[in-house]
């Protein structure tokens, strides 16, 4: 553990931003024992984010970060990769961040199936600004401006991101520490698109609004929640309905889009234009 | 091309902005398709592969523009292109840009606003929206050609002054410049200046990443080369992290001012016709310029004292200059295709030394001689 704050925490930038009971701090340390495992040059990382509390996570890792603008972070981090081949670039996003504001980005980010892993901590709520709804808060639950229950229907991210073309598609909780470790270190080694969904925890905003009110409230929540897709198989379509599928749900190898692009210029190079 | 002749090419604007670009060494470019800027978007798919640069059409302007900002940090050198429309929603992001000293060109094909407004004509409507459009007190360059040819040259000054000076800069064409057709003189590769950025002379552990040096500007760490900084559209330290003191924000906003500021004699561009004994002074800029040219010397033929500053950089305004201009004119005339957004910027300047007018159009056409020609013997008669 020290071995790893030494490493890889910028110490200085500590006390972080984040509240007591916060899952944004189980992410970080899952995403950098997954980096360590892989022994990657942090001179090599670049971890990119937008706007929102699991944004700050930028701030307190030692690579080449950048906190951009809200919902922005996969077109910085898609220049970023097409100026850099080498580099293995990082995206960390909220549910707000990557589903409302940066849908578009994350949809045609997985169209292009450009080598990037995007790690988006869900915790189903506008933490920063107080606890609004967001297009993955589920339907009936409360936000600051859902006060009678949110009436939307959420976003499945899994889904989104299989449809729109990614090559590996994951989901875990902040409770599941070891698998959340594993499937981003899956994602981090994989060429092409990479999505993991976290579900975290809120306890300030989420928990308070929606009565599961501490943070051990809101991890056993998870933990009785999440089911994998074998058990959830063995469900009742009753049963399904409050239950969450964890684990993998996609992992192909279709050619990414460096590798095209790469070819293509080979191909422009050689005049072998129609 | 078979439309050459020596060094010399007939191009269009946005041609030989495409071509001045990647003579500067742009390599890459991000955009998304809009009218009149799209054949520099069509001219860097084809160019840019060629010279194992790198080109990308975006979701949308907003990704372009974010698209631009990573690939800088990545160490290319990037541009982008769009119009009003499109200008608008890259704001948010140029912002990020102007705070963390990134360097880009965004080239704004200006056509009418607001709004969707007139597609494929000209206007010279985005002057403010190029100095004030993303929100908080911020630093800008702009740049204003009149001719194809300084399309071309100004292109090459942009990215160079982007480099130089760690900043956005903004090329703001307007749709005749961008489509017309003029002959460009090509020089020799080795007769262009090029200007990186400086790069940190410091060991990793020493470097600020936004500590200025003598010139203003901080030396720039690419991404991926073994400096491993941060960097945050937050208010920031010299170290790039959030700052929370007052001190800290106040340098942070005044750096980027002074920067520009401190180099303002390198980065201002304009250019005097007849002005030694002019007693009046055509303020004119882009493709209203040219009509203000054929003015000058229609009144010259007729003996009237006609003469004419043609600005090219319009951010920083070059203030100094109207200063002294206004102790010797009896009349400053401002034509300009927007309801009147530099005359403004000139009556500031002059701070009511001699009288600033205007003239104005925004009916989509061209400003033409003969009008600014009948506001000068209307001025004359009072």
């Amino acid at each position: 553990m020290k071995n790893l704050l030494d490493n890889y925490i910028r110490k200085e930038m500590f006390p972080h931003i984040w509240c007591p009971g916060c899952g944004n701090g189980i992410v970080l340390g899952a995403i950098i024992r997954a980096i360590d495992d892989l022994k990657w040059d942090k001179n090599k990382i670049a971890m990119i984010s937008g706007i929102g509390c699991s944004s700050r996570i930028t701030g307190y890792v030692d690579f080449c970060t950048m906190n951009t603008t809200h919902g922005r972070a996969i077109p910085f981090a898609t220049g970023l990769k097409m100026a850099k081949p080498d580099m293995q670039v990082i995206v960390v996003m909220g549910d707000g961040d990557c589903s409302a504001i940066g849908g578009n980005h994350f949809i045609h980010a997985a169209r292009r199936n450009l080598d990037l892993t995007v790690i988006i901590i869900n915790n189903m709520i506008y933490g920063m600004t107080g606890g609004q709804f967001s297009p993955l808060t589920p339907t009936n639950r409360i936000g600051t401006t859902a006060p009678y229950g949110n009436i939307d229907q959420s976003f499945d991210l899994v889904k989104l991101a299989i449809a729109a073309g990614a090559n590996y598609v994951a989901r875990s909780t902040v409770y599941h520490t070891r698998q959340s470790i594993s499937l981003i270190k899956k994602a981090l080694s994989k060429k092409g698109f990479s999505v993991v969904e976290i579900i975290s925890d809120c306890p300030v905003s989420y928990g308070r609004l929606n009565k599961i009110r501490t943070a051990i409230d809101m991890l056993n929540w998870l933990k009785d929640t999440a089911v994998s897709q074998k058990a959830w198989e063995n469900l009742s379509p009753q049963e399904r309905e409050e239950k969450l599928i964890i684990g993998e749900f996609l992992d192909v190898d279709k050619p990414d889009y460096g590798t095209l692009y790469t070819r293509m210029i080979e191909k422009a190079q050689k005049g072998e234009v129609q | 091309m078979n439309n050459t002749i020596g060094n010399i090419k007939l191009l269009q604007g946005n041609e030989a902005c495409v071509k001045g670009a990647l003579l500067a060494g742009v390599r890459f470019f991000a955009g998304y398709p809009i009218t009149p800027s799209s054949e520099i978007a069509e001219g860097m798919a084809y160019h840019l592969p060629l010279l194992g640069g790198k080109f990308m059409q975006m979701e949308d302007e907003i990704a372009s523009m974010a698209a631009v900002i990573g690939a800088s940090i990545g160490g290319l050198k990037s541009l982008t292109a769009t119009s009003g429309p499109g200008f608008t929603l890259k704001q948010e992001n140029l912002g990020f840009a102007i705070i963390n000293e990134i360097p880009c060109v965004i080239v704004n094909a200006q056509r009418g606003g607001p709004s969707t407004g007139l597609p494929t004509k000209p206007s010279q409507g985005d002057m403010m929206q190029a100095r004030w459009g993303t929100h908080g007190d911020h630093s800008i360059i702009a740049l204003a050609p009149s001719t194809v040819n300084e399309v071309f040259q100004l292109t090459i000054k942009a990215v160079n002054y982007s480099e130089k000076y760690r900043t956005p800069v903004i090329l703001l064409l307007d749709e005749v410049i961008a489509h017309m057709r003029e002959k460009v003189r090509i020089p020799d590769e080795k007769e262009i200046e090029i200007i990186n950025r400086k790069k940190p002379t410091v060991p990793p552990e020493e470097y600020l990443p936004f500590q200025p040096d003598q010139d203003g500007v901080p030396p720039m760490a690419n991404f991926g080369e073994g400096y491993r900084y941060h960097i945050t559209g937050l208010t920031h330290n010299q170290r790039g992290f959030p700052a929370s003191q007052p001190q800290e924000i106040d340098w942070c906003i005044r750096h980027l001012h002074n920067k520009i500021k401190q180099n303002a004699k390198d980065i201002l561009i304009y250019k005097q016709y007849f002005l030694d004994d002019a007693e009046i002074a055509l303020i004119a800029y882009g493709s209203v310029a040219r009509a203000a040219e054929r003015v000058v010397r229609l009144a010259r033929e007729q003996g009237i004292k006609v003469g004419m500053l043609k600005l090219i950089t319009i951010w920083p305004f070059p203030e100094e200059e109207l200063d002294r201009l206004a102790n010797q004119v009896k009349l400053m005339l401002v034509p300009e295709m927007n309801l009147g957004q530099i005359v403004l910027e000139v009556e500031r300047a002059v701070k009511g030394k001699c009288p600033v007018i205007s003239h104005s159009r925004v009916d989509g056409e061209l400003i033409n001689p003969e009008e600014i020609w009948l506001k000068i013997q209307e001025e004359n008669k009072k």
